[in-house]
């Protein structure tokens, strides 16, 4: 806890992890800022987070895929922290099951355009943003999927991969001004987007998620895996030579 | 709406389904699953209920081959009134979340289950009371309005004044009337972290009956433990606890979680095994009493912090009975239930006595102003019998069971016991004429038809 509470701007803050995320900071008496297309739901969301933890909340409205809006969040989120440290969560992305997407071709550009190009777009803005600041945080949510391309997620995996080295360039970019970047890495969580798959094995608490994901930017961690235990799945995954892999039905 | 085929149980295993299942974040989203269950295809019934924490101990949140709508995810506080105390919130919030924000704020839930994992919507559905009973009623006393959405895809603000009969359906309703998408209610002021809790040896059924007259017109909270396999002259014996809002602080800090890992198989209990542990839960009382300063968390739900320990009774699972019966005839019928419970020699834990203060305000509300009595009992060869004895017992002395713990009642059993059902039925007839909003039990006694 700080005497100056930090202000957290949330993109995406209606997805599980980001309403997790929001309360884990709320709950460390942060001020949060919730951005998203769901503006009612949002509302209901910064009620919660105002009764449960008496910080000020404002919801704006904001779509990744229309570039014309991310200027002005940046600007209420800049206005509403006022002297504060502002801080950046991204969380949105979109994860069609990958039979769906081989079912659609053309569903390929709305998920490369979401995770990827709109992302990059935005944390371009914001590292403008941040240099002028010279502190703050920069937590953005990529996926265990982006470390190795497999058969059951391999479009989703590859904006993910893409995201992950453009966020190794910002880092060292923002770090040169004192702002940290966290890439963050979440095995499978029990969310809305993966409550269909019963697939999927032991599925994270997004609550627990919420939390590692507000440790890992507090301590500066450059990469993070949530829950702790898939990094080393993922060295392992990433160990296997792509000759054997390409066999295994995951 | 994403909708998963999983197998779901009461929280007695007793009674298990498969459901296709959605888990909604977003309010809108209710809507889009219950328009999806009504426009399901043919193989597929066309009806859902509501699931919260998943505390009820039968089928009251289940329903077998058709679709089940879980609350959990929609648990966000969306008012509070510092001047009322009037709280609105999502239906899926738990009563531990409830109490995490509010008890550091002095303001405590009027009246709550014995588990924490419980939700509102839940407490809603049951009316459901606590060990406050007497002083405070049960949950749905303390109800202002309520939004629910109902089986024509509208959604109506719903209070005692505005619509009382779909009101009065609601509250204990079992989530038969609509899917509840908000719910305002009133906290309790002058509450405290810490409770001083006073336990008291109990020699036998009289004196807890004594005791009890006198101290449910003045203590805060009160609940009895007996040790169901006394018999004889010590029938009825336990200890009894009666908790205030202490003054006195102390750190907060919260108790570590164990779990029961596995599936207790069932020879470990037995009658000797339960007698030995009921001794010792008595004995640990002094002859003279004693006082302890406890979190008001450790008092309310001494269970919550064991997790999953419905996995004490191994696979089979067990029953919970839980009976009210009235003042006057709760001497005479206490002693039958106990001494057939005794007679059996059916291995059960502690079995909770408490007083309840009033009616409550559902037409299906359990409580009535009486004795309530609760015990688990491990399902096996001869258990539906004796739980049949214990109804009939029951019934006999114009008592009821609560329908939250239910998984064997008949339906001409429930008619006798619940003299508001006409009404109740009433109301579905106007509200839910297909029966969209069912249960394995609704159907079980017959308060929606077969499909």
């Amino acid at each position: 806890m700080t005497a100056v509470p930090d202000t957290w701007l949330i993109l995406g803050a209606s997805s599980t992890i980001a309403r997790a995320f929001a309360r884990a900071a709320a709950a460390a008496n942060a001020n949060i800022v919730l951005a998203g297309r769901d503006v009612s739901d949002l509302e209901a969301t910064a009620a919660d987070l105002r009764v449960r933890f008496n910080q000020r909340v404002e919801v704006v409205e904001f779509d990744a895929r229309a570039p014309a809006t991310h200027a002005q969040v940046f600007d209420r989120a800049k206005t509403f922290a006022g002297p504060s440290t502002l801080n950046l969560f991204l969380a949105f992305a979109v994860m069609p099951t990958q039979a769906v997407i081989d079912a659609d071709p053309r569903l390929v550009q709305d998920i490369i355009d979401t995770n990827f190009t709109a992302a990059v777009q935005i944390l371009q803005r914001a590292a403008i943003l941040f240099e002028e600041q010279r502190r703050g945080r920069v937590v953005v949510i990529g996926s265990v999927a982006g470390d190795r391309g497999r058969l059951r997620n391999y479009v989703y995996g590859a904006t993910k991969a893409g995201l992950h080295a453009y966020l190794q360039g910002l880092r060292a970019r923002l770090w040169r001004s004192g702002v940290s970047v966290t890439t963050i890495k979440p095995g499978p969580v029990d969310t809305a987007l993966t409550f269909g798959s019963d697939r999927l094995p032991l599925l994270a608490d997004p609550d627990k998620v919420g939390a590692a994901c507000l440790k890992a930017a507090l301590d500066g961690r450059e990469v993070a895996y949530v829950p702790a235990p898939w990094r080393l799945i993922m060295m392992i995954l990433c160990a296997i030579p792509e000759k054997f892999f390409k066999k295994l039905n995951v | 709406m994403t909708w998963r085929e999983m197998e779901i149980s009461g929280w007695g295993r007793s009674s298990t389904a498969r459901v296709r299942a959605a888990r909604p974040e977003r309010p809108r989203e209710i809507e889009a699953a219950l328009a999806q269950a009504k426009a399901a295809d043919k193989l597929r019934p066309r009806d859902l209920i509501a699931r919260g924490g998943g505390r009820a101990y039968g089928d009251s949140a289940l329903n077998d081959g058709g679709h089940v709508l879980l609350t959990t995810r929609l648990n966000r506080l969306l008012g509070f009134d510092p001047r009322t105390a009037e709280v609105v919130c999502e239906p899926g919030i738990s009563f531990a979340d409830l109490l995490a924000t509010f008890l550091p704020r002095g303001l405590m839930v009027p009246a709550s289950p014995g588990t924490a994992f419980a939700t509102v919507g839940g407490a809603v559905a049951a009316d459901v009371h606590g060990k406050n009973h007497d002083r405070h009623g049960s949950f749905g006393d303390h109800v202002r309005w309520f939004e629910l959405l109902l089986a024509d895809g509208t959604t109506r603000r719903v209070s005692a004044d505005t619509d009382p009969e779909l009101f009065a359906a609601t509250i204990g309703g079992m989530g038969l009337t609509g899917l509840l998408r908000s719910v305002c209610f009133r906290l309790l002021p002058g509450a405290r972290p810490n409770v001083t809790v006073r336990e008291q040896r109990m020699a036998s059924i009289d004196h807890f009956l004594t005791a009890f007259t006198e101290i449910r017109e003045t203590a805060t909270f009160s609940v009895g433990w007996i040790d169901a396999l006394a018999r004889g002259a010590s029938l009825g014996r336990g200890v009894l606890e009666t908790a205030e809002f202490a003054a006195e602080e102390r750190p907060f800090r919260p108790r570590k979680a164990r779990a029961v890992p596995v599936d207790v198989p069932h020879v470990v209990l037995n009658r000797w095994s339960i007698r030995a542990f009921n001794e010792l839960y008595f004995r640990r009382v002094p002859t003279g009493g004693r006082e302890r300063l406890r979190s008001v968390a450790e008092f309310l739900y001494p269970l919550d912090s064991i997790r999953d320990w419905n996995r004490i009774y191994g696979r089979r699972g067990f029953y919970q009975f839980q009976a009210v019966i009235p003042d006057v005839a709760a001497p005479v019928a206490l002693r039958q239930l106990l001494e057939t419970i005794a007679g059996a020699g059916k291995a059960s834990f502690l079995a909770v006595l408490k007083t309840l203060g009033r009616a409550g305000r559902g037409y299906l509300s359990f409580p009535i102003r009486g004795h309530t009595l609760a015990l688990d009992f491990p399902r096996g060869p001869g258990t539906d019998e004796l739980l049949r004895r214990l109804e009939a017992i029951t019934l006999d002395h114009g008592g009821r069971i609560y329908l939250a713990k239910d998984a064997l009642l008949s339906p001409a059993s429930l008619r006798a016991m619940y003299p508001g059902l006409p009404q109740f039925e009433e109301v579905l007839r106007r509200v839910d004429p297909d029966a969209v909003f069912t249960s394995d039990q609704a159907r079980r006694l017959g308060l929606k038809p077969p499909r």
